[in-house]
């Protein structure tokens, strides 16, 4: 038995296993692939800096689900990181002549330590005072950058900032590429030791204390790692943009996010990357009607909600998927026993 | 100089006040953050400007009847968009997002994104300790006042106030008490909305009207609930006084303050907050798990 041959049958097995069992899955690999392939169908400059665009605000959303959906700690100003980011690379590139492969890491974590100073005096509170708290940041951000324009480029915004490479192709790629590996990676969080900690905390965070943990951390935690990600999120829009203005902090973009999360769906990942996938495109498609664009846009929110509360993708997901009532394994809406420990489905 | 900052707080801090009372009620009683609160506002200043200007009403006629239809719209927009997913909270508060959307998208199709303005219902000046004073905000300042006076009185001596009060204490035993709790959330939805349309009648002819006016008012009703205690009727009333003079002295008194009203009325909020996480008035909800 060769070796490459015996580690293709390995990666046969795991996909087999782990990919092709559930529909949703399957959906995801075959979204991946589209991603990634599309530009041998189509290389038009438009597309793809549309896609460019959807790919860094899926980052932003899938990071604001880390935060709010699987921690639960909700957080209405999410602006700021993604703002905070943008800045940071830009002064870095400006000011020290950085390069984008090190000014967006060092950007992000600019956002991290954003994310550490707001949740230190955030963690006392919860729910809505939490939300509404952290709707302000950014808001008293943006106070302080038009106060200070000699730094900050007031109004205006930093503008000549390095672009992230040559071609729009490879930044698409770069920017594509990214937001797969990150939506996995947080995924992947989601899913570990920490992830059900975190989601622990979301469902009853007395519950999670009494165990012996230390919530205050965990949270702490998550706020640290969404910051990162919406930091690279910021970044890469500073890059694309070579600008970084005061509307990265808007108010406006901080709902757009939870618009676009809790659309796709909360609590799932996938769900808010799926969400900017389907308004983002959406708005743009809808400058063929400029004038009452927006306008479409709410109602077409409006209405998908009205029928589908949950958000889209968990709603698409219940209808193909069950979950085992003993295990909490997910199955093909198909069968009649669980894949993992034969219980009944109803 | 004192004299302006007096006068121009209370102003604001009565607008505010009568914009987070309303807000405060409607998510004491219902738990909705309705983030279209101050979209409603926008509208009602919009129906005057039209009652006005395209109709030729009087401002008199315009701003009950205004007040009256903005509450009308929200309680058919509750009916319609809200009541149906009130269970998802979060898909509540992207749908009140979205209709404010539509409100000012409305208004920026109808009205583009144009400065209007209303002109003033009375002329002239009162001097009041060495300030001109005109006798428009005095009655912006009166109107407002004896708005949040009504208020008072409706919730603390009428049945229904009893009603709301008692279905924001607990909801549930408010039900078994034969409280029509679904019924109460849609009133409560009227008279917070008529509230905000009451603000917005009075800021009509003080303030230019344009699409976009609703977000700064909404950003500081949202700091002045916090700040005071969400669901607490005192707290927003004491607190949008407290955040009015704030916005005012920064504005009047440091250099570049118009940049800086609102990060400092913001900072004040965040510093109560690390101090007294639920508040000025907070009213301790039962743990909700």
């Amino acid at each position: 038995m060769s070796l490459p041959g015996f580690y293709l049958r390995r990666v046969y097995s795991l996909f087999r296993g782990e990919v092709l069992v559930l529909p949703s899955r399957v959906a995801v690999f075959i979204f991946a692939l589209a991603v990634l392939l599309l530009p041998l169908f189509s290389q038009d400059p438009y597309l793809l800096r549309i896609l460019i665009f959807t790919s860094i605000f899926a980052i932003l959303a899938a990071s604001w689900d880390l935060l709010s959906g699987f921690t639960g700690q909700m957080n209405f100003g999410h602006a700021l990181f993604f703002g905070v980011a943008a800045y940071c690379t830009a002064l870095l590139n400006l000011r020290l002549d950085l390069p984008p492969w090190i000014s967006i890491p060092v950007g992000a974590l600019g956002a991290v330590l954003a994310g550490l100073i707001i949740g230190i005096p955030c963690l006392r509170l919860r729910g809505t005072y939490l939300a509404l708290t952290t709707l302000a940041f950014p808001i008293i951000l943006m106070g302080v950058v038009f106060a200070i324009p000699n730094i900050t480029g007031g109004e205006l915004g930093l503008s000549g900032i390095d672009r992230l490479s040559n071609s729009r192709l490879t930044d698409y790629y770069i920017t594509s590429v990214l937001m797969l590996g990150l939506g996995f990676l947080m995924w992947k969080i989601t899913d570990s030791k920490t992830g059900i900690i975190l989601h622990a905390i979301r469902e009853d965070e007395v519950a999670v204390r009494s165990s012996g943990i230390n919530t205050t951390r965990y949270k702490l935690l998550a706020f640290c790692l969404s910051g990162f990600f919406a930091g690279i999120a910021g970044g890469l829009y500073a890059h694309i943009m070579r600008t970084a203005g005061p509307s990265t902090l808007e108010v406006a973009l901080s709902f757009q996010i939870v618009i676009w999360a809790v659309f796709g769906g909360i609590v799932s990942i996938y769900g808010p990357i799926a969400g900017v996938f389907i308004l983002f495109p959406l708005l743009e498609f809808l400058r063929i009607v400029p004038k009452i664009r927006m306008l479409l846009f709410a109602f077409i929110v409006l209405v998908t909600l009205l029928y589908m509360p949950q958000g889209l993708i968990p709603w698409l997901r219940d209808k193909i998927e069950k979950e085992c009532p003993r295990c909490k394994i997910r199955n093909v809406a198909t069968r009649k026993t669980c894949r993992i420990c034969t219980a009944e489905l109803d | 100089m004192i004299q302006n900052i007096i006068i121009n707080g209370l102003i604001n801090g009565s607008i505010y006040a009568l914009l987070a009372i309303g807000f405060s009620l409607i998510f004491g009683v219902a738990r909705i953050v309705n983030i279209a609160h101050t979209a409603f506002y926008m509208l009602a200043a919009y129906f005057i400007y039209v009652g006005f200007h395209y109709l030729g009403v009087s401002p008199y006629i315009c701003m009950p009847l205004s007040v009256l239809a903005v509450g009308l719209l929200s309680i058919i927009c509750y009916k319609i968009f809200i009541q149906p997913i009130r269970e998802h909270e979060a898909a509540v508060l992207i749908a009140t997002i979205a209709l404010a959307m539509v409100i000012q998208e409305a208004l920026l199709i109808a009205f583009g994104g144009h400065y209007l303005g209303v002109p003033p219902l009375v002329s002239g000046y009162a001097t009041i300790a060495g300030v001109k004073v005109t006798y428009q905000h005095l009655l912006a300042l009166s109107v407002a006042v004896l708005a949040l006076f009504g208020v008072w009185v409706l919730l603390m001596k009428t049945k229904l106030g009893l009603a709301l009060r008692s279905t924001a204490q607990d909801r549930e035993v408010a039900n078994l008490m034969g409280i029509n709790e679904a019924r109460v959330a849609m009133i409560t939805m009227g008279i917070s909305v008529m509230m905000a349309g009451i603000a917005g009648a009075v800021v009509v002819p003080l303030f230019v009207l344009d699409p976009h006016m609703w977000m700064h008012p909404l950003i500081m009703m949202l700091a002045i609930v916090v700040l005071g205690g969400l669901g607490s009727i005192k707290g927003s009333f004491v607190g949008a006084y407290i955040m009015a003079f704030a916005e005012v002295l920064v504005v009047f008194l440091i250099p570049m303050g118009a940049f800086l009203k609102g990060s400092v009325a913001l900072s004040i909020m965040i510093l109560v907050l690390l101090i007294r996480p639920e508040g000025l008035f907070g009213v301790a909800f039962e743990e909700e798990r």
